[in-house]
């Protein structure tokens, strides 16, 4: 499998990224400058975290028009699989590539620890390693990560069971006290309609290693290079 | 020609940092403060001549770029002479 991280200018998530991919896949992915249009053929596209262009204007507004977006666009819309984190979520969702916007968290605070995750939906190429219901523990680092999108965008979401990740307690259930910003419904990552594009605020590949306190994050790396290979 | 955009939050989108405001213009003894909404207020400097043109222009822009049409509403002004 062959994977291209998007470097931004303010990504700072994006050698954590490459770490977790070849530590899954054998071999390094492709660091790609948002500048170019040039984007090799790759099997997955990596939006990593970060504050590309210091969030100005919105988070995400200014990348979400770099270079190299447009291309990104195309494949998305050819079914490459592209994975959002953070910033990243920010940016497909700014790119159109993802319904709905990040809004500044609702305590107004960054927020920067582990939180609880419920798995939605192993029915993609980025869950495959885990399974529905499961919840896994993986942090968060944000100031912007409020999902919001109005009720029918929410509603067709839902339906469509396009809901990838949920806060939840340590249990599993998506209470108002898990939710650690504000989001719509717990939301903390969704798919676009052929679940081949994931946006999520919460960080696998800060805890994709047992050096660094946890591996819950590795199977979503894990089973990317199985489905995708 | 100098345009002004005024970009604000939707009516019914919550807007905590508003809400932070308002509880500290409260503090500092200001009442009857019933409410209180962040926007954004951004000038541009056109070379276009044209108001109709011009408002054109801005307008794309506003849904392009200046503005998250999902969550904001936008207001051109344009300056005329």
């Amino acid at each position: 499998m062959k994977a291209a991280v998007i470097v931004f200018p303010g990504s700072n998530c994006d050698r954590d990224v490459k770490v977790a991919l070849q530590q899954s896949s054998g071999s390094p992915p492709v660091m790609v400058w948002h500048g170019g249009t040039d984007l090799p053929a790759v099997d997955l596209i990596v939006l990593p975290g970060g504050f590309s262009y210091g969030d100005y204007l919105r988070s995400g507004a200014m990348a979400a028009h770099s270079p190299v977006m447009a291309e990104i666009v195309a494949r998305a819309r050819q079914g490459v699989a592209v994975l959002g984190i953070c910033n990243g979520f920010q940016i497909l969702t700014e790119a159109g590539l993802l319904p709905g916007v990040l809004m500044p968290n609702a305590g107004l605070k960054f927020v920067c620890k582990d939180v609880s995750l419920r798995v939605e939906s192993a029915l993609s190429p980025f869950t495959t390693g885990y399974r529905r219901g499961q919840v896994i523990r993986i942090p968060i680092a944000h100031h912007d990560g409020n999902y919001f999108a109005d009720e029918d965008s929410l509603k067709r979401l839902e339906d469509a069971g396009r809901i990838a990740f949920r806060y939840c307690d340590e249990e599993g259930e998506a209470t108002d006290a898990a939710n650690p910003n504000g989001s719509r419904n717990n939301i903390a990552g969704i798919f676009n309609e052929s679940r081949t594009v994931l946006g999520m605020m919460p960080h696998p590949e800060r805890l994709a290693d047992p050096l660094l306190g946890g591996s819950d994050g590795r199977p979503m790396f894990d089973g990317l290079i199985g489905a995708l290979s | 020609m100098k345009a002004t955009v005024l970009v604000t939050l939707k009516d019914g989108v919550l807007d905590p940092q508003g809400k932070a405001v308002q509880q500290a213009l409260s503090a500092l003894g200001f009442t009857g403060v019933d409410g209180v909404r962040q926007g954004k207020y951004i000038e541009i400097d056109l070379a276009e001549a044209d108001p109709v043109k011009a408002r054109h222009d801005l307008d794309a822009m506003c849904r392009r770029l200046l503005a998250n049409t999902v969550i904001e509403d936008y207001e051109i002004d344009i300056a005329e002479g």
